[in-house]
């Protein structure tokens, strides 16, 4: 089955000082799957997403990403590979405070390359998409925390990445901003063939996912692929 | 228990004949299972000797030719139920419980027990959250009760696993 993954994990090690925050993680992450990694506080599910996303190197073992090795990859490389391929939401903060929320989510499209103009309606459209098109030209700062984060996920799509990264996407709201955030952020990837890795510690959050893979001391439970 | 008082409930509205009332009931609240015919006529059986409704009839004869109306009786027993708290369950007891201390008593896989649990319990509130983004503002809510049940077994599952030495500790002989 492994040669079904579009992105692996295989027997990642790192370790913070004493604290082995990875200790033999794999996971496996077919195209268009939605993947909710779990597990106990400081268990090494963040870790374990950013050495996926090619954030963090490990100190051995390989990830690997459409066949080509993360690990061995130079740094620029793969930023290029995160700017063109993937896209992220994280609890809080990852909006740049200083622009609308529109040119926050055009901003992927206009690094690529695509015209002011261009970027501007998709990223209007996809503000729409997640129900956020009143706050275009407010500021993040503007937005409530449950808006902020629609417009995070859109900012994460536009581009159309293969992997969206998820870090707790749904922390810092209440349960009815959550529960939204993640029915449009879900049929959103679904519509987009994204595959997505999910960290959270909320069971109703994971429930979105198609599979469970629980982190634990630094390894990862990893439940059977099932369709 | 709670069929009863929502048939009762349902005849506050105005008088019903029994089919009609069980037709009511299903659309209502029969969502997975709905209601035998039976049931309704001996729900309606006691609670016309409890004095809690009162039966219409018609020219005719047969069972459908009686309506049920809710007397000021019955009214004020809906009111009571609808205000009286449900008493919260406890699980304390529970067959998990049960099951995890007897791995622990036995030296079998305590950890997989609980792991096992939180897949089960996964799939089913999988399952919900599908079945809610599918369909109207009621069946969200329905799930969402039942979501909301689940999740706090799976925290209990969590902090049963975090604590699964101090519990062997505990319950080794
Ligand atoms: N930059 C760092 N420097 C030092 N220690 C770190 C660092 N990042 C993570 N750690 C440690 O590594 C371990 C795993 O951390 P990680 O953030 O991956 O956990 P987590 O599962 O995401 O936890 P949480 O649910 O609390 O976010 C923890 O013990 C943490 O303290
Ligand atoms: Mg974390």
């Amino acid at each position: 089955m492994t040669d079904q993954a579009l992105l692996s994990a295989e027997d990642l090690h790192l370790s913070f000082g004493e604290t082995k925050a990875l200790d033999g993680a794999s996971l496996h992450v077919r195209a268009g799957e939605v993947v909710a990694l779990m597990g106990p506080s400081g268990s090494g599910k963040s870790t374990l997403l950013h050495c996926l996303a090619g954030i963090l190197s490990p100190e051995s073992g390989r990830v690997a990403y459409a066949g080509r090795d993360l690990t061995a990859m130079s740094d620029s490389e793969r930023s290029g590979l995160r700017r063109g391929e993937f896209g992220f939401v994280f609890q809080f903060g990852q909006l740049v405070p200083e622009l609308t929320c529109l040119e926050n989510v055009a901003l992927p499209l206009r690094l690529s390359g695509t015209s002011r103009r261009a970027a501007h309606r998709i990223a209007g459209e996809w503000l729409d998409r997640l129900e956020v098109g009143d706050v275009a030209g407010k500021r993040p700062g503007q937005a409530s925390g449950g808006q902020g984060q629609r417009v995070a996920v859109a900012r994460a799509l536009v581009a159309k990445p293969r992997v969206v990264f998820a870090d707790e996407p749904t922390g810092a709201l209440d349960s009815l901003n959550g529960e939204l955030v993640m029915k449009l952020f879900i049929a959103a990837a679904k519509e987009t063939g994204a595959a997505v890795v999910l960290v959270t510690h909320e069971a109703r959050v994971a429930a979105w996912s198609d599979r469970e893979a629980v982190v634990r001391d630094g390894k990862v439970r990893e439940q059977e692929y099932a369709r | 228990m709670s069929v009863s008082f929502a048939l009762l409930g349902l005849l506050e509205n105005g008088p019903r004949h029994g089919y009609d009332l069980k037709r009511t009931y299903d659309d209502t609240f029969g969502r997975d299972r709905s209601l035998h015919y039976g049931q309704v006529y001996s729900t309606m059986a006691r609670l016309l000797k409890n004095g809690h409704v009162e039966v219409e009839s018609e020219p005719g004869d047969g069972p459908d030719r009686k309506r049920y109306a809710i007397t000021d009786a019955g009214i004020t027993d809906v009111a009571e139920w609808i205000a009286r708290p449900e008493k919260p369950e406890l699980y304390l007891q529970s067959t998990l419980y049960t099951k995890v201390v007897l791995a622990l008593l036995t030296g079998r896989d305590a950890a997989e027990v609980l792991d096992s649990q939180r897949a089960e319990h996964l799939r089913l509130m999988r399952e919900l959250t599908r079945r809610k983004s599918a369909g109207d503002l009621a069946d969200e809510l329905i799930c969402d009760h039942a979501l909301f049940h689940l999740e706090a077994d799976l925290r209990w599952l969590e902090l049963t696993a975090a604590r699964l030495d101090r519990l062997a500790a505990q319950v080794k002989p």
